[in-house]
């Protein structure tokens, strides 16, 4: 399941693993994953009514995917121009208030007033893993990938942490780290910045039929897993039984993670901003694209249909 | 791509555009439709007129071989968009290095015969 790509081998010539064995090859075999009956994604439910933010789950993420953290190189080699900005979290691991390339998992306080009364709620916020992830999808680099059941994740020896993935999500969940990666073997100075952070999902244990680490020790058993069409169902139920509220179902055309909520998303206060998602309803950010993609179908009947008529119109004339 | 950016193309008054992803990225797929359908109607209608040339020319067959491995890389990344599918890493890769490295070949044989006033047909 995983074909990485070292950076020794990609600085050994990309170029000959462009050849046309591994394209053909890759190409059967994405054609026919295609075929193949559609392997369900895999959808969380974060029920914020039952989390007592104890922060076990964070506690684990940190403890399971430790061994994925950068370990930058210092002092970082100076970039060009001053303007780019240097990231580094090595000496703020131990912040767990907010994401971080250390920290893929927090607890956000939020609070709503319910007839002037406050109510306070503690949510665990992460990467929503999107079913058509932009983070993916729009790389330039082609360092990110989804699996077949739905988690997306950033290869961190092929990311050079040009943090579009953080600009194109509606959450803005990515987080860069200077010093690490693939960039500091090409030209540190004038292209590159470090590589970008994130919630995986634990693909490792999922490749092995355990469960997410920030799932498997929580307490409360505020998040649960499992096939997308049965976890809709089961959202919508929770929700009905406390008169709730679910976000993520339909937000960027559709998440792999449901939050339900007795209080409206929309009425939630809490703090946001760098690396403190919010919970806006948010657009499907792909939709032009694929409505260009099915355009597209189109230009090489339009090219012919307009070759086509000069020349009849050119018989014509000769007639 | 980040990089226009870095390099402050993207504050040449008039090229904001460049780093802003969702209209890059549709601007990108729009100039593909037209490209499809220009080369479509250029070949088609070159095969059907009754033209007389003796050849085409070295470069004129490397730009073409370029431009059309620019389209099915381009194509493949164009599926690979869509919402549901899945590519390997290694596919993800190779296409975006090789649709990367097609533009720069073409970009640079383009400029040669430019120079050297080459056409695409003797
Ligand atoms: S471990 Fe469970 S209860 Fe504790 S903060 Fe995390 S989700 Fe909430
Ligand atoms: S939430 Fe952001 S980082 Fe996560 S899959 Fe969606 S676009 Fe990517
Ligand atoms: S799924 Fe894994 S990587 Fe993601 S927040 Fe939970 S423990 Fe962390």
């Amino acid at each position: 399941m995983t074909s990485k790509i070292s950076r020794r081998v990609f600085l050994k010539g990309s170029f000959t693993a462009a050849g046309s064995v591994v394209v053909s090859s890759s190409v059967v075999e994405a054609v026919s994953s295609l075929a193949k009956e559609e392997i369900e994604s895999l959808v969380t439910i974060i029920d914020i009514s039952k989390c007592i933010g104890c922060g076990e789950c964070v506690i684990a993420c940190r403890e399971s995917n430790a061994v994925k953290y950068p370990q930058p190189e210092k002092p970082f080699p100076k970039m060009f121009p001053e303007r780019v900005p240097i990231q580094d979290w090595s000496d703020k691991k131990d912040v767990t208030n907010r994401l971080t390339p250390y920290n893929w998992l927090f607890i956000q306080p939020a609070f709503v007033m319910v007839n002037g009364e406050k109510q306070e709620f503690t949510i665990p916020r992460r990467c929503m893993h999107c079913e058509n992830p932009p983070c993916v999808k729009l790389c330039p680099w082609g360092a990110a990938k989804q699996e077949p059941n739905g988690l997306s994740r950033i290869d961190a020896d092929l990311c050079m942490g040009g943090s579009k993935c953080k600009k194109v999500c509606p959450w803005d969940v990515p987080q860069r780290q200077t010093g690490v990666g693939l960039y500091l073997d090409i030209l540190p100075a004038l292209a590159g910045n470090g590589v970008m952070y994130k919630c995986d999902r634990c693909y490792q244990k999922l490749a092995k039929g355990q469960t997410p680490a920030c799932i498997e020790n929580c307490p409360e058993d505020v998040q649960i897993i499992g096939p997308r069409s049965k976890m809709i169902e089961h959202a919508h139920l929770l929700a009905g039984q406390i008169n709730g509220y679910v976000y993520g179902e339909t937000e960027n055309g559709g998440t792999n993670t449901i939050y339900v909520s007795p209080v409206p998303f929309d009425q939630l206060i809490f703090e946001t901003g760098k690396g403190k998602p919010p919970m806006k309803r948010v657009d499907d950010m792909m939709a032009d694209g694929n409505n260009l993609a099915r355009a597209m179908l189109i230009a090489p009947i339009a090219g012919a249909v307009a070759a086509f008529s000069k020349f009849y119109k050119r018989i014509k004339e000769d007639d | 791509m980040p990089i226009f950016k870095r390099y402050y193309i993207a504050d040449i008054p008039g090229l904001g555009w460049l780093g802003k992803f969702y209209v890059t990225h549709a601007m990108h797929y729009i100039f593909a439709i037209i490209l499809i359908a220009f080369c479509v109607y250029l070949v088609l209608d070159f095969a059907l007129s009754k033209k007389k040339i003796s050849g085409i020319t070295v470069s004129g067959f490397v730009k073409a071989c370029i431009i059309l491995g620019l389209m099915v890389s381009g194509a493949l990344m164009v599926i690979k968009n869509l919402p549901g599918v899945y590519f390997s890493y290694t596919m993800i890769y190779v296409m975006n290095l090789s649709h990367l490295g097609l533009c720069m070949a073409l970009l640079a044989v383009s400029f040669y015969t430019l120079v050297t006033k080459r056409g695409w047909v003797k």
